[in-house]
């Protein structure tokens, strides 16, 4: 286990994050693949604060601010998602494409 | 024995994150993502961040078990008997998903990094501790009430009311011409709420 190989777990978690936030149409799939993104990115702030950063704490509370912005993205996405769904009945992305600029 | 335990919590992350796409269940999906995030948690652990690795399990359990909540209010598929496949772009998202992963890749393998491991977990725990209630206090602090912000903010978009009446006013579609019928879509909203009017005003 070092550097090389936690971040090369960490893209793969972004990655897959990625597609899945393109490729799904459901609001709450899509959701889901931009979770895995801030897993990836938890993952690597973790592994460079382990691995390069001498024990310093400040890379610790970077992996904090991340866990915070995972906390609000969900709440308000689903917050989002069910005032959608009130007023369109849409719970897939092309439910909503009048929004389309 | 560390090295066999981060191949197998990593494996197991990345499958389940791969896995979360690919079952026909969204309750499936959801806690399979919750796998993915434990198994970070655990890798989190094995790389001395043990505060941060317990927190995150702790958090993502709670939070996975409400996004289940609503994976049943929105899902179309109960009991995963059908084969599910909602995708727009497919071929499209996983180039992206590829090249996401590729830079990030060509990064871990040729940039070159200083090493300056953690040695002790106790003394990271600690100097995180102090670190929050030191110099990042106004970090934490803020964090605080971001989170604080949210909370309000999702009851106000999720609210069926809002201070100034029903929450579908503003959200309807206009016409198309001035004057006009309202577009075909508003037919899909629902109307038993308060008996909204869909004329042109």
């Amino acid at each position: 286990m070092n550097l090389t190989t936690v971040l090369i777990v960490a893209g793969a978690l972004v990655g897959i994050g990625v597609w899945g936030a393109l490729a799904q149409q459901s609001f709450v799939m899509l959701m889901m693949g931009i979770e895995l993104m801030v897993n990836g990115a938890i993952l690597a702030a973790a592994g460079f604060w382990a691995e390069t950063g001498a024990g310093g704490p400040k890379g610790q509370v970077l992996v904090i601010v991340a866990m915070a912005v995972m906390a609000v993205e969900m709440a308000i996405g689903f917050a989002l998602v069910a005032a959608v769904y009130r007023a369109r009945q849409a719970d897939m992305t092309e439910g909503i494409g009048s929004l389309r600029g | 024995m560390i090295d066999v335990a981060f191949v197998v919590f990593s494996l197991a992350a990345v499958l389940s994150g791969y896995l979360v796409f690919r079952v026909d269940s969204m309750i499936r999906a959801s806690f399979l993502l919750l796998a993915s995030f434990l198994n970070v948690g655990a890798v989190l652990v094995l790389l001395l961040a043990e505060y941060l690795g317990t927190a995150l399990l702790f958090m993502m359990t709670v939070e996975m078990v409400v996004m289940a909540l609503f994976m049943v209010m929105f899902m179309m598929n109960p009991a995963g008997l059908n084969p599910m496949s909602m995708v727009h772009q497919p071929r499209a998202a996983a180039l992206a998903g590829l090249a996401a992963a590729a830079g990030i890749w060509a990064v871990a393998v040729f940039a070159d990094f200083p090493d300056a491991p953690v040695v002790g977990a106790d003394q990271a725990v600690r100097d995180l501790g102090l670190e929050l209630l030191g110099q990042s206090m106004l970090v934490f602090e803020s964090a605080g009430v971001t989170l604080l912000a949210t909370m309000v903010c999702a009851v106000v978009l999720s609210a069926a009311r809002g201070r100034f009446g029903d929450g579908y006013e503003g959200s309807v579609a206009p016409p198309l011409e001035p004057g006009g019928d309202h577009r075909p879509e508003d037919d899909l909203v629902d109307t038993d709420t308060g008996g909204h009017d869909h004329g042109g005003h």
